[in-house]
């Protein structure tokens, strides 16, 4: 597994394959997804590419299936142009079916109507009667008159017989009948109308005429007596009953054809998305002259070369074609891009990283130790085994529901589901950590029994009589008092009964503080490490000398003998002498101001002076080495270089330049790039070993937060001393539950987790070009 | 008859973590009542007057225990909702597979 400490060895491969095969090749490369294509005709646009034709057809594709998505509550491009033809038909059917069925209703109705009232007897005769001269009774008007009829919505009836009556001067009879059934507007399907039907009698043609016109202007179909019979109602009569069933029908073969198309339009849309990618990267190919066959080239990692050839001749043999594609890898000058091969497990760590900046290629890849660092520096600040065994317990059910979450689209969810491992870890880590601080739910757990002993304080071996604790707020336990303390401390963590003490703070302050610089000191050596073995792979020795030593000989000179001073404290210095312990701050402030003072007894140990003095210059010294030594050396050589023009010596890193031909050093530019380097690196030193002490500060953050917390909520239930204690406990602790989980888990697990990023920060390379493989489903 | 799915499937699943969480916790801390661990001595409601006893640590023992009990009857009644929790799960699941 080294394969993950380095980024893969690449190599470019030039790959020659027929044109009818290029497409199955490279939809073979794509589900492969282990290939990066290179752009053979970087000078050409978008529309002067050879496949732009194919690329247009499937965007045409990809536009038809979203109108259709828009039908849908939710091979190509024939069977998806035919459903929507399909659809377009049933549509417009549909609306006609529609149509005809109003049409034919209005009908029947009228014809009701008019069956009614040539059935009345002469006697009743209707209140709204309007005629010329004669009482005429109904049945002779039947037959003295014709008559028109027809079907009017309801609101615009009284204009309509406004109109009539200006127009015929009152010489007709006029009849009109609401109708019972509501009909539906077939243009804004949401309106439901009232219609009347009415009925006109009048003598004369040109009444006729007129009364035609105007039925006309007000868009009303009427009917004249002449094609009105009794077998005409009949028909009519048959018409209206089955016209509903060939709505419904129609209805039904429509939902018919979305459902089915519903089923495949996912599928579809991948496959065109797929397609589509295709056609790109074949527009990055080159068309030989014969137009027989396609050159491409694409980096891929040397490990998987097999693999690709085999994808290929599988390719090959899908389309059909006798020759198999050929693979010649080819040297380069370019710097090939970086692939970290990861899985799932360690796939987000390498996120996180890249977030950062690429390394470059080959370099040391910080990924695997992040694995460990990251979830150890957020367990630090978040050390509690309670919310650690909550958290774990979480990450542990995410990961073993694996199935279900990856079905979930929700951003939310994935981005938490995405960050399984790197919970699982931190929940394990920070358990330990709780352990460690001894801190759970804001309790100490007394595992082991404490090595401090309060009886011992009493009279016959201690201070204390009856009278002191009765006239004392609080009482010290003085460890210098025989039987006090134990004198072997509690065997894994801190002693429990700091938990009751209330100068706690005190103690944890000073030993959170401590560590945090020991584990700032730490990793920060670490990384200046990592640095070294990217010089002996690269094989850089002036590199090593001129750059790796002083960086190393500062930062242990200054903080290694600041974190060297605090372990020599917790060592060396008794309790008995704790009244005169010495300050490992005042030290070290006059330990760099070069001043000491007279007596020599508050000195940590002998020699402690001549020690600091040689230290401080020494890292005095380093300064002006990391400055100056390097591009000195750099200016002789291109004065050598430039006396001997045969010899090629490029001093940029190799990695970096672009062709053979040796390039111009513009000196300036190298002093000036040591220079930040140099200043960077010590200032970085300075301010990244106090910004460690952030894990001092969370830390105490998030003890004081669970403490508080549990003061507010269980105290006030466990403390109560009514009978009905149980059940104010069972609903406290549902509070006490839920706000645990939002404020401390979710809350400081964020804020913890956002400052272990930033400490890992130092990480961060050059930024590279990263392998971008060709893989169309994770564009998905 | 009165429909007995009261909860969605969403707060059954929290009822049912809570109530574990609760059962498993509460009982615990009666535990640690029970065999008068000093850390949860703040947590005891004793007063001045406890202190003048005539047995020295018995009263705060009592005391002790009392939290304790406590602490299993709020338990016992977790672990009630966890069951009220599980058939309301059952329920839901239920009623997914007919709708289906």
């Amino acid at each position: 597994m080294a394969l993950i400490f380095q980024s893969e060895e690449m190599c470019l491969v030039q790959l020659f394959f027929q044109s009818e095969s290029g497409y199955c090749c490279i939809s073979e490369l794509g589900e492969l997804g282990l290939v990066q294509f290179k752009d053979l005709n970087p000078g050409t646009t978008a529309f002067q590419r050879k496949f732009i034709k194919e690329v247009r057809r499937c965007e045409e594709m990809e536009r038809i299936l979203f109108a259709l998505l828009f039908f849908l509550p939710d091979p190509l491009q024939s069977v998806i142009e035919k459903v929507d033809k399909d659809l377009k038909e049933i549509n417009s059917s549909h609306e006609a079916l529609k149509r005809n069925l109003t049409e034919l209703l209005e009908m029947k109705y009228l014809l009701q109507m008019i069956q009614d009232f040539f059935e009345e007897t002469p006697i009743d005769l209707p209140d709204r009667l309007t005629f010329s001269s004669h009482s005429l009774t109904p049945s002779s008007l039947s037959s003295l008159c014709r008559f028109v009829a027809g079907v009017i919505k309801q609101e615009r009836f009284p204009a309509f017989e406004r109109v009539l009556w200006r127009v015929c001067r009152g010489n007709f009879f006029l009849r009109h009948s609401e109708i019972q059934a509501r009909f539906e507007d077939p243009v804004a399907t949401v309106e439901i109308l009232k219609k009347e039907v009415f009925i006109i009698f009048l003598q004369g043609e040109q009444f006729k005429g007129k009364i035609g016109k105007i039925c006309e202007g007000f868009g009303l179909t009427a009917s004249h007596s002449k094609a009105l019979n009794h077998c005409f109602i009949c028909d009519h009569v048959i018409l209206v009953f089955f016209s509903p069933k060939v709505l419904n029908q129609t209805n039904e073969h429509r939902h018919n054809v979305l459902t089915s198309a519903a089923v495949n339009i996912q599928n579809w849309k991948t496959k065109v998305k797929k397609m589509k990618a295709i056609y790109h990267t074949l527009n990055l190919c080159s068309i030989d002259i014969t137009q027989k066959l396609v050159i491409a080239e694409i980096w891929c990692p040397v490990s998987d070369l097999s693999e690709i050839h085999s994808a290929l001749i599988k390719g090959s043999e899908k389309s059909g074609s006798s020759l198999h594609p050929v693979l010649h890898r080819i040297e380069s000058q370019q710097t090939p891009p970086t692939f970290n091969r990861t899985t799932s497990f360690t796939s987000s760590f390498q996120t996180i990283i890249d977030s950062y900046g690429v390394g470059d290629y080959q370099e040391i890849n910080p990924a695997p130790f992040t694995i460990i660092t990251f979830p150890f520096l957020f367990a630090v600040m978040f050390g509690d085994c309670g919310h650690g065994l909550i958290m774990t317990l979480f990450a542990t059910w995410m990961i073993l529901q694996e199935g279900h979450f990856k079905r979930l689209k929700n951003e939310l969810s994935d981005t938490l589901f995405s960050g399984r491992y790197i919970l699982l870890l931190m929940g394990l880590f920070s358990v330990y950590t709780g352990l460690i601080y001894n801190d759970c739910f804001s309790k100490s757990l007394s595992i082991f029994a404490s090595a401090w002993n309060v009886r011992a304080m009493f009279q016959p071996t201690g201070p204390w009589t009856n009278h002191t604790v009765h006239s004392s707020v609080t009482l010290q336990l003085d460890p210098v008092s025989p039987g006090v303390f134990s004198g072997s401390p509690y065997p894994f963590g801190i002693d429990p009964i700091w938990n009751l003490s209330s100068n706690k703070l005190t103690f944890l302050n000073s030993y959170k503080m401590k560590m945090s610089v020991i584990f700032g000191v730490v990793h920060m050596l670490f990384g200046i490490m990592l640095s070294l073995g990217n010089y002996i792979h690269f094989r850089e020795p002036r590199n090593i000398l001129l750059q790796f030593v002083p960086e190393v000989t500062f930062m242990l000179a200054l903080f290694g003998y600041l974190v060297f001073l605090i372990i020599f404290k917790w060592c060396a210095v008794p309790s008995s002498a704790s009244r005169r312990a010495p300050s490992i701050l005042l030290h070290f402030i006059n330990m760099m101001m070069f001043s000491y003072p007279e007596s020599s007894d508050s000195f940590l140990y002998g020699s402690q002076k001549r020690v600091q003095i040689f230290l401080v210059v020494t890292a005095l010294l380093m300064v002006p080495w990391m400055l100056l030594v390097k591009p000195l050396i750099i200016l002789k050589e291109q004065k050598k270089e430039q006396r001997s023009t045969k010899e090629l010596v490029s001093w940029q890193k190799k990695r970096n330049s672009e062709s053979i031909q040796h390039l111009e050093v513009n000196m300036g530019d190298v002093f000036v790039h040591q220079a930040i380097h140099t200043i960077e690196y010590c200032l970085g030193c300075v301010s990244n070993t106090a910004s460690y002490l952030r894990l001092w500060a969370l830390s105490l953050a998030h003890a004081e937060l669970s403490e508080v917390l549990w003061k507010m909520v269980p105290h006030v239930a466990l403390s109560a001393r009514a009978y009905l204690g149980s059940l104010m406990l069972t609903v406290i602790f549902a509070i006490f539950a839920i706000l645990t989980v939002t404020i401390l888990l979710i809350m400081e697990g964020l804020s913890a987790f956002l400052h272990a990023l930033r400490l890992h920060c130092k990480f961060a390379g050059v930024p590279v070009t990263l392998f971008a493989e060709f893989s169309p489903e994770m564009s998905q | 008859m009165v429909t007995l799915l009261c909860c969605g499937p969403k707060m059954a699943a929290c009822g049912i973590v809570l109530s574990i969480w609760g059962v498993i916790m509460l009982v615990l801390l009666g535990i640690f009542f029970n065999v008068h661990s000093a850390v949860l001595f703040e947590d005891v409601p004793f007063t001045e007057n406890d202190f003048q006893d005539k047995n020295p640590p018995q009263e705060i023992y009592r005391l002790y225990e009392k939290v304790s009990y406590n602490c299993f009857i709020a338990a016992a009644i977790y672990a009630l909702l966890g069951g009220f929790s599980f058939c309301q799960v059952r329920l839901n699941k239920r009623k997914e597979y007919m709708v289906r």
